[in-house]
């Protein structure tokens, strides 16, 4: 009985947050680039978050960004701000934003939209150099939950 | 008094630490001078072209300048850079008969030193039958019209092998592309798409060579993204390296579908690229990594 009870605890909690997530069409954008509302409802994992953006494949925030927090991640890019005290400077609902689209809160900003699949001239699918053959094939660079785990990381970059 | 000495700590913490990030990193190498075979010098920085409107600040800068010492000193030496098998190969098939009129380049254009003198420097230009042609074509034309030859492919070990030995007669000139009258249409084309925002990631090659040069992209140090060193040896493909070659790699890099080599579009590129270097000495064949 109390076997069962747990499954179902468990089952449930994995429904919800796909039931949940925002697709990058949806986005409830705010006039300022801000994006309250959590994109699955599921609180990020600043762990998580710490090895997307370290990660070349995924968020690979350091090729451009400088992080002091990170000191062991070698060869961090310096063409963009340096993010600590990113956390201090910016809302939640600020930085989920400029992870999403940077282009909503800086507008001529060459920082990538990590949440976003178009429009965007001649987009390859990933870094194949080949043209999507339905507009699906243009995915996300992060999923809904991965922007959620940088996001919980951004906040815990305070100085 | 702790704390003034913790804050002076701090400070001098801080102060080391803006050194490291923004000192020795953010600037092309100012120490170093391109000479070759322990002669000939070959200028790496230039006064900024005009129609830059200081874009670019007022100089210009050789990729050289950006690469590591070890790759710069494979460059100063014609025996180290390996380029020069390429050349080599490029030298022979010069004065070697080839397709159905049984004649080779030296036929026609006898020793390569006197006649390609200065070719490479002018690439792409428009032709009397108002195309615009880079060094490519005209070797294709060649083979095809006058030689009775196949065509060669452009990104092919044969082309880069004879785009290297004709790219080495203008070594140490200045590039000399024409951009005005006829050449206008196409460099204007080719600065739009310099500018043009490409592929998921939505970055422009000015995005990374024109607002970022001096640093760095991870453990890339970005140049200017001059192609007067074209065809070059690239030590991580170990292998030549074509002009569209690196276009396409750059526009592939941004999440985006490139234009192919050969492309219409790639040869306005070229132009436009080759425009931003212009007074730059032709420093083919180079050596990056
Ligand atoms: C290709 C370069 C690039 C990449 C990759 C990139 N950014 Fe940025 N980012 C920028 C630039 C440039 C800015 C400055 C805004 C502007 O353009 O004015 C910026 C701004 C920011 C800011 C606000 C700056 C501050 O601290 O006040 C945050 C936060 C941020 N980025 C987070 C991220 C995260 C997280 C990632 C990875 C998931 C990432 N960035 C990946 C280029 C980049
Ligand atoms: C996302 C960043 C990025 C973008 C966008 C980009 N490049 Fe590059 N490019 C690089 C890097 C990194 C290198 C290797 C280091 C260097 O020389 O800058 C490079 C190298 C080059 C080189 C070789 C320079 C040399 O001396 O060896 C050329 C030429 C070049 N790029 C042209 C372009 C053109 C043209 C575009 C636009 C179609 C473009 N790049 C877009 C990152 C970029």
């Amino acid at each position: 009985m109390h076997r069962i009870l747990a499954l179902t605890i468990v089952v449930a909690g994995f429904g919800l947050p796909a039931m949940a997530e925002i697709a990058p069409e949806d986005v409830p954008w705010s006039e300022d680039g801000s994006v309250a509302e959590s994109l699955t409802g599921t609180p990020g994992n600043p762990d998580e978050g710490k090895v997307i953006m370290t990660t070349n494949a995924l968020g690979n925030c350091v090729a451009c960004h400088a992080i002091e927090a990170m000191p062991d991640v070698p060869f961090q890019g310096d063409i963009a701000p340096q993010l600590d005290g990113a956390g201090d400077r910016w809302t939640e609902a600020q930085l989920r934003g400029i992870v999403i689209d940077a282009k909503r809160t800086f507008p001529e900003s060459f920082m990538p939209g990590m949440y976003k699949v178009g429009p965007f001239i001649r987009p390859g699918v990933a870094y194949t150099a080949k043209p999507p053959e339905k507009p699906e094939d243009i995915k996300p660079i992060l999923s809904a939950q991965q922007v959620e785990d940088v996001v919980a990381y951004l906040m815990t970059l305070s100085e | 008094m702790k704390l003034q000495h913790t804050m002076t700590a701090v400070t001098v913490l801080a102060a080391t630490l803006a050194l490291i990030a923004t000192g020795p990193r953010a600037e092309p190498a100012q120490d170093d001078q391109l000479v070759i075979n322990g002669e000939e010098e070959v200028p790496t920085q230039a006064p900024a072209p005009a129609h830059l409107d200081g874009a670019l600040g007022d100089t210009i800068y050789s990729g050289w300048l950006f690469r590591d010492p070890d790759t710069r000193a494979m460059q100063k030496d014609d025996f180290d850079n390996p380029m020069f098998l390429f050349v080599d190969a490029g030298i022979e098939t010069w004065n070697t008969p080839d397709g159905t009129e049984g004649k080779s380049c030296a036929d026609c254009h006898n020793a390569i030193e006197d006649s390609m003198k200065g070719v490479r420097a002018a690439l792409p230009k428009v032709t009397e039958k108002g195309e615009l042609w880079s060094l490519e074509n005209f070797v294709n034309d060649c083979r095809t019209n006058r030689m009775g030859a196949e065509a060669w492919g452009w990104n092919s070990q044969e082309m880069k092998n004879m785009t290297a030995a004709i790219g080495l007669q203008s070594r140490g000139m200045p590039v000399a592309v024409a951009i005005d009258g006829e050449a206008a249409p196409f460099w204007e084309k080719g600065k739009e798409m310099y500018y043009t925002r490409y592929g998921q990631l939505e970055m422009s090659c000015a995005n990374c060579h024109e607002d970022n040069y001096g640093n760095y992209i991870r453990s890339d140090h970005l140049s200017q993204g001059q192609i007067n060193g074209f065809p070059l040896y690239r030590l991580k493909d170990q292998g030549a390296v074509s002009t569209h070659q690196r276009f396409v790699g750059c526009v592939r890099d941004t999440r985006g579908v490139p234009f192919e080599a050969g492309s219409q579009e790639f040869r306005e590129l070229e132009l436009y690229v080759a425009s931003r270097g212009l007074g730059l000495p032709v420093e083919t064949p180079a050596v990056r990594h």
